[in-house]
């Protein structure tokens, strides 16, 4: 469903980026980038209140024409940008939560391998690789 | 189909082939050609059938050779054009033979054309999948009886050498081996791929990566630990060596077992050496080895990181980030076999699986009776090893974790329980639990959630830190003298002039406070009965009480209401100057009598002010209501006006 997947780390740099057409891939790239801005901005809306009160999950971020910009951070700062087609009206926000939250449990098992250095790009784990195709390749 | 088979077989271009060329492949053609009859449903036999006079290689069986040469699928298309298949429509043995050359060069990096059949050029290398293996190539009893034997080519030139090593083998081997006393001039049978293909070519290739399991034989490592030996020794050499030392447990019947991959089952020697390397780094058997320290360890084996993490992620089935000794016992194998050339497989294989791992062998638990005298101490050992999980796990992504730290403080909790009473029961039943909690550990994690509804959540909540102090009340002084300023009507001082009004404007005043501590007493009733103003006000500059100040130091906070007061302030500091000196004569008895109070009162006048800040917010965040709601209105009424004239 997802066109583009990418894990963006602390420092707001990336962790793994990976979109389906991959001519054209400088766009997704971008389009990642300035979604970040909007990632802090709702992060920081949010934390006025409590924080045990954040929820991981951002939601939209913001729409294009053709694209939409979904977010969600973890409680360490990580946060996953996923942008997928707006001809795929069909999805529907659970499935987008869902979607996160298997990304999540992907992601720590990542971290789980003693062998990965936090703040590695996550090119090792085939696992984290293979939950990604499975998420990106329904669309084709 | 043209008639003119021959003729086809003469129209492409020249092609020379070394000795070592021909013979390969003629083979491969003899093989192609020879499934194309035996398979069932390989190819389309009408290309066969269409031309009897030639032998031709059907094209299903020449197309699973293509794939396992490991090109992309453009370039093999470009090779079956140039070739001539596609002109002609079938592979006669010239198209076959131009085809295998083509390969080669595309392998070798040169560029697919007919110019380059003219090169001299090294063997193409194909990597065969077991599944094609088997309907193609082979006989599948052959594949489970025998150990197993794939037809590979391999290229580098201790092919030949291996070819000697098959001959010593099968001295030492069982009589189930005879069928490798095939043609030794045929290319050599066993899937070694060499280690200068380098890990990441095998990685690009690991959907063909099952001929792995299918080795003939099953070098195992010799117990001396995986750091002695050269790491990047070849194959074969460990190999012959290893094969002697291991012929004596190579039971025949081992190979009619479920399970077929041979290279992946543990015998009873790597096991008990296994474990007594666990038992090296961590003595409770039935306990976890923590991720730091395995990483340690396995980075002795000389392993690249990309590799010691894959199998990291092979073997940490439950993903806790620690390893139980079946889940060791899977990795350290995995080492072992990687070390020996041995590709990675693509998911863990049956006989690696923890449960699997821990029914087969029972011997643990045996050993854990030895272990009652360990327990004493085991808490000692483990809790600094539940110091360092949890050390290691604290990086900055510890939040993430709740869960499984959660999970292996309970684990070592109940080790720690049970190896404190009768050990030797308790130790039987542990293995079982262990097992259960590896199970459920791998279940737990899957149920990670993130809102505040599961059990592991509860969990983790019992087992925080106690909730913090509870956040210090809002008794900045200066913000409640703002408040109190906001707090009192302009009417309150007319009204309530026996209390003190609120300052208005109140100095900062941070020194004349602390030293006039003491003459809170006094202004505390004063101040519990001022908070009880809630109402918004411009405060008035008329009402400074002299005996306020000292309690009250403001701090200017900027309020978008009240910008005159902020500019009374410094007029009223030299007042409050004024009055500090005349409070000093009444501190002295003020101290003395008022010093349990003090602290009661303070509280309560902290309170107070806090109540008094929330009030004002509230007050004001109506006032801009208000306002609000007043624009509105008054837009509401524009609209209307407008409306009826465009209605018309």
């Amino acid at each position: 469903m997802a066109v583009c997947v990418a894990v963006i780390a602390k420092e707001n740099y990336p962790l793994y980026i990976r979109s389906i057409p991959t001519e054209n891939e400088l766009k997704f790239h971008y389009m990642v980038h300035t979604s970040l801005d909007v990632v802090d901005e709702k992060i920081s809306a949010m934390g006025k209140a409590l924080v045990d009160q954040r929820e991981l999950y951002l939601g939209l971020l913001y729409p294009t024409e053709d694209y939409k910009v979904y977010g969600y951070v973890t409680n360490s700062k990580v946060k996953f940008v996923m942008v997928v087609d707006s001809s795929n009206t069909a999805l529907r926000d659970n499935e987008i939560r869902s979607m996160f939250r298997k990304l999540h449990n992907s992601y720590t098992d990542v971290m789980c391998n003693p062998f990965y250095n936090p703040g590695d790009h996550i090119q090792s784990s085939r696992a984290f690789d293979s939950m990604v195709t499975s998420m990106m390749i329904q669309v084709c | 189909m043209e008639a003119a088979a021959g003729g086809g077989c003469g129209s492409g271009p020249p092609l020379l082939l070394s000795e070592g060329e021909q013979q390969c492949y003629s083979e491969l053609f003899a093989r192609c050609a020879g499934a194309a009859g035996g398979g069932p449903g390989s190819g389309p036999p009408e290309a066969a059938r269409a031309v009897p006079g030639a032998v031709t290689a059907a094209a299903g069986p020449v197309a699973d050779l293509f794939r396992a040469s490991q090109l992309p699928a453009e370039t093999l298309h470009q090779i079956t054009e140039l070739c001539g298949a596609k002109r002609v429509g079938y592979f006669g043995p010239t198209q076959f033979y131009i085809a295998l050359k083509l390969i080669a060069a595309a392998q070798s990096g040169l560029p697919v054309r007919i110019e380059s059949l003219k090169c001299e050029l090294p063997l193409p290398r194909f990597m065969m999948s077991k599944t094609d293996a088997d309907i193609r190539f082979g006989n599948p009893a052959e594949l489970h009886g025998a150990k197993v034997q794939i037809p590979y080519l391999i290229t580098e030139k201790n092919t030949f050498k291996r070819m000697d090593d098959e001959d010593k083998q099968q001295e030492t081997q069982s009589p189930t081996m005879s069928p490798l006393a095939s043609p030794p001039s045929s290319p050599p049978h066993y899937q070694r791929v060499p280690l200068s293909h380098g890990y990441s070519k095998l990685r690009s290739s690991t959907e063909q990566m099952h001929p792995a399991p299918y080795e003939a034989r099953q070098p195992l490592v010799q117990p001396e630990g995986p750091s002695s030996g050269a790491p990047g020794a070849k194959p074969p050499r460990h190999q012959a060596s290893l094969i002697r030392s291991f012929s004596v447990e190579r039971e025949p019947h081992d190979n009619n077992s479920n399970y077929p991959d041979e290279p992946w089952r543990i015998t009873e020697e790597q096991r008990e050496y296994y474990v007594n390397q666990f038992r090296s780094l961590q003595p409770d058997p039935s306990s976890f080895i923590s991720g730091s320290v395995a990483k340690n360890f396995f980075t002795k084996s000389k392993l690249s990181i990309p590799e010691l993490s894959y199998i990291w992620e092979l073997s940490d089935a439950d993903c806790d980030g620690a390893l139980t000794l079946p889940e060791f016992c899977a990795a350290f194998h995995l080492i072992v076999a990687r070390k020996n050339g041995y590709p990675l497989p693509e998911g863990l294989p049956p006989t690696l699986q923890p449960e699997y791992l821990q029914a087969a062998f029972p011997k643990p638990k045996r050993e854990c009776t030895l272990f009652d005298s360990y327990s004493e101490s085991m808490p000692a050992n483990q809790q600094p090893r539940d110091l360092n999980r949890m050390e290691k796990l604290s990086i900055k992504d510890m939040a993430d974790f709740p869960v499984p730290a959660q999970d292996v403080t309970s684990d070592d909790k109940q080790a720690l329980k049970s190896t404190a009473d009768e050990a030797l029961p308790k130790d039987m039943s542990e293995d079982p639990a262990t097992s259960k909690d590896s199970n459920s550990l791998k279940a737990r994690p899957r149920s990670r959630s993130y809102s505040s509804t599961s059990i592991e959540e509860a969990m983790k909540r019992g087992e925080d830190p106690p909730t913090p102090p509870p956040r210090p009340q809002k008794t900045h002084s200066r913000a409640s003298s703002l408040d109190l300023n906001k707090v009192f009507q302009p009417s309150v001082p007319a009204t309530k002039s026996g209390l003190l009004p609120p300052p208005p404007a109140l100095p900062p005043r941070p020194c004349p406070s602390q030293s006039e501590q003491a003459s809170e007493a006094e202004i505390h009733p004063q101040l519990n009965r001022a908070p009880s103003q809630a109402a918004d006000s411009s405060p008035t500059k008329k009402d400074i009480p002299y005996s306020q100040p000292p309690s009250k130091p403001i701090r200017r906070k900027l309020r978008p209401e009240n910008p005159a007061p902020e500019s009374q302030e410094p007029s009223s500091t030299v007042g409050g100057a004024a009055s500090a000196v005349t409070g000093k004569p009444h501190t002295a008895v003020q101290k003395q009598s008022s010093k349990q109070k003090k602290a009661i009162q303070t509280a309560i006048r902290k309170n107070k002010e806090a109540n008094a800040v929330l009030a004002r917010l509230n007050s004001e965040l109506q006032q801009q209501l208000k306002e609000v709601h007043q624009e509105r209105i008054a837009l509401e009424n524009q609209l209307e006006q407008l409306r009826p004239v465009t209605v018309l």
